[in-house]
């Protein structure tokens, strides 16, 4: 039996979540970085027409 | 006169003390993380790659396992990480729960997710070098049961702190299954000793006596550090993302963003 296919999905697979759980916060942290531009947008006009 | 003598009696803060209470200054943490965090990815990048080089180009194959050995240099630096990240995650969990440190609870939880990967690494990598090496992807044998327990613990922190919609409630309910759940941790490093298992017994010694040749020992060795850095970054980048959706309203990430914008 050929270990090189165990070898390589291993390794595959190993690739593949630590990657995503690396990349899985600079998502989160894109969509967070749009919600707070989105209130600072929605609260620059209401404290412009306060001051 | 008196009041230089009441200067010199006050008693002054070691820098050690000084940095760690900077630490819990969300603005100061995302600050310098966000310095730190780009050196971390790349040391572990340099040392993976070392040790990938050494283990899967230079390092020989096992003269009983044959190339499948070569799945250990993943297997045992990922299982060893699954169960230091539970560890180092209970005792943050702790400290959150006794002294109520935000950062703290925010790096507890953030663990979770990494700890989780690194478990199914380490349940994957295992089951793959099982079917070669012992002709069964599977057996529930104390070792292999307990590893797949602590996924499911895991799961059950970040199930639990996702939850809860407040924040800091959510954290202090999972800190607790948390640190409830450290108890699975003995049972996983003596379970090849208290029970007969499938799985081999401990290869490595931290005092010496090692059983495996040096050719296979030390790119084993490499990886493992390397994959320090990985959870030191990945962690680093989660709680600063964590900082930014917690404190949302607050005015330093609406000045952060403001610069970023011009």
């Amino acid at each position: 039996m050929s270990h090189l296919p165990f070898i390589w999905a291993a390794y595959s697979i190993g690739a593949i979540v630590l990657l995503w759980c690396a990349f899985a916060p600079l998502v989160r942290k894109k969509s967070a970085i749009r919600d707070i531009r989105r209130l600072i947008q929605l609260e620059e006009p209401a404290r412009d027409a306060d001051t | 006169m008196n009041t230089n003598i009441a200067v010199k009696d006050k008693p002054r803060k070691n820098a050690l003390v000084m940095f760690i209470h900077k630490l819990g200054s969300p603005p100061w943490f995302y600050e310098f993380t966000g310095k730190l965090i780009p050196w971390l990815w790349l040391v572990f990048a340099v040392l993976a790659a070392w040790a990938l080089y050494l283990g899967l180009v230079k390092g020989p194959a096992d003269y009983l396992q044959g190339e499948s050995v070569r799945i250990i240099y993943l297997h045992v630096p990922a299982a060893w990480m699954s169960m230091l990240i539970y560890s180092s995650m209970a005792v943050m969990a702790f400290i959150a729960l006794v002294w109520r440190i935000r950062m703290v609870e925010i790096l507890a939880m953030c663990s979770a997710p990494i700890g989780a990967a690194f478990t199914i690494v380490t349940l994957t990598a295992g089951s793959l070098w099982g079917r070669p090496t012992w002709g069964t992807y599977w057996v529930w044998d104390a070792r292999l049961t307990s590893e797949l327990v602590l996924l499911f613990l895991y799961l059950g922190v970040i199930g639990l702190y996702n939850a809860i919609d407040e924040p800091r409630k959510a954290a202090r309910a999972a800190c607790l299954l948390a640190i409830v759940g450290a108890v699975n941790l003995p049972i996983i490093h003596y379970s090849v000793k208290w029970w007969n298992t499938l799985h081999q017994g401990s290869s490595v010694s931290l005092l010496g006596g090692s059983s495996i040749d040096a050719s296979i020992l030390w790119p084993m060795l490499i990886m493992a550090f390397a994959v320090k850095f990985y959870y030191a970054a990945n962690l680093l980048t989660r709680a600063r993302v964590r900082l930014l959706e917690q404190d949302l309203r607050k005015g330093w990430v609406k000045d952060l963003i403001r610069e970023q914008r011009t």
